[in-house]
């Protein structure tokens, strides 16, 4: 189902497995993460703790995009849930590794992959 | 207001008005931009800064972290900007010579960097300190200053020098 869509930033989700994919395409900065802080929260509020975001078509993330992102982690954290990546674009991984946060995230290849982590370690 | 950009004809020319409140701003920039404090507009200055980067030299493999970097300290002056002062406008000069490019981002927050500290604090969305340490991680050399206009964050990069004297005009 698709939410949002603009120029800066596309957001999509679904289910797969039980877990909720959020695609996301475009530009994550001050301007455009509020509404992906809107989606998480959306999401958690509607009781998906299991949340999976594809960044595979992410062109740019600012510290503001890691702070929604964080965020989101801190939600479904607080109901057992969990928050893993998909990304493989080494123009974002290194904002990631600068502030530390690949040790907070898990940041998978696939959507496949994270969904079959995440079932491994229920 | 509308963001704006002005190109100096030599990038190097100082202001020479007495009592001028620019004059502080001592060396003409090659391309200065200002801004409504708005979000929105962190992108346009992105968007400028990355293209006055590649014509001042700044190697291809740079570039991302220039326009990484400028859309942080953008943000942080956008913020400051909002909770102090949203009539003036966040200022960025651009200046590509002596082989290095320089980003200098004016916060006019009278408060100064406390009032930046504070706002990253109350953001809604980002964490205080995430924007200085990607900032920090980024650019080759940042200095965070006051100034008599704001609290100004300078950032610099290597230039290729041959490739700048080689762009055509």
């Amino acid at each position: 189902m698709a939410l949002e869509e603009s120029v800066d930033l596309k957001l999509d989700h679904y289910n797969k497995d039980g877990i909720e994919i959020v695609d996301v395409e475009g530009e994550i900065d001050v301007y455009t993460a509020p509404r992906l802080r809107e989606l998480l929260i959306d999401l958690v509020n509607n009781g998906n703790y299991q949340i999976v975001v594809n960044m595979e078509k992410v062109e740019f993330l600012d510290s503001t995009g890691l702070g929604v992102l964080v965020g989101g982690l801190k939600r479904v954290r607080a109901h057992d849930g969990s928050l893993d990546l998909v990304c493989t674009q080494e123009r974002i991984l290194k904002i990631f590794r600068i502030t530390g946060l690949t040790k907070v995230f898990g940041i998978h290849d696939t959507v496949d992959e994270a969904i079959a982590n995440r079932k491994s370690e229920k | 207001m509308t963001p704006w950009m002005r190109q100096s004809p030599t990038g190097s020319q100082r202001s020479s008005r007495p009592g001028c409140r620019l004059a502080w701003w001592h060396k003409m920039a090659t391309v200065e931009v200002t801004f409504t404090p708005l979000p929105a507009h962190v992108r346009t200055a992105r968007l400028v800064a990355t293209a006055v980067a590649r014509r001042s030299g700044v190697p291809e493999s740079l570039l991302d972290e220039v326009r990484l970097a400028v859309g942080e300290a953008c943000s942080r002056a956008v913020e400051a900007h909002r909770l102090h002062c949203p009539a003036e406008p966040v200022r960025i000069a651009l200046t590509g010579q002596d082989d290095r490019f320089e980003i200098e981002v004016i916060n006019a927050s009278a408060i100064g960097a406390s009032a930046q500290g504070q706002s990253a604090s109350h953001s809604m969305t980002a964490p205080a300190g995430f924007s200085l340490a990607v900032i920090a991680g980024l650019a080759d050399d940042v200095q965070i200053v006051e100034t008599p206009l704001g609290t100004s964050v300078k950032m610099s990069w290597p230039t290729s020098g041959s490739l700048a004297a080689g762009s055509p005009a």
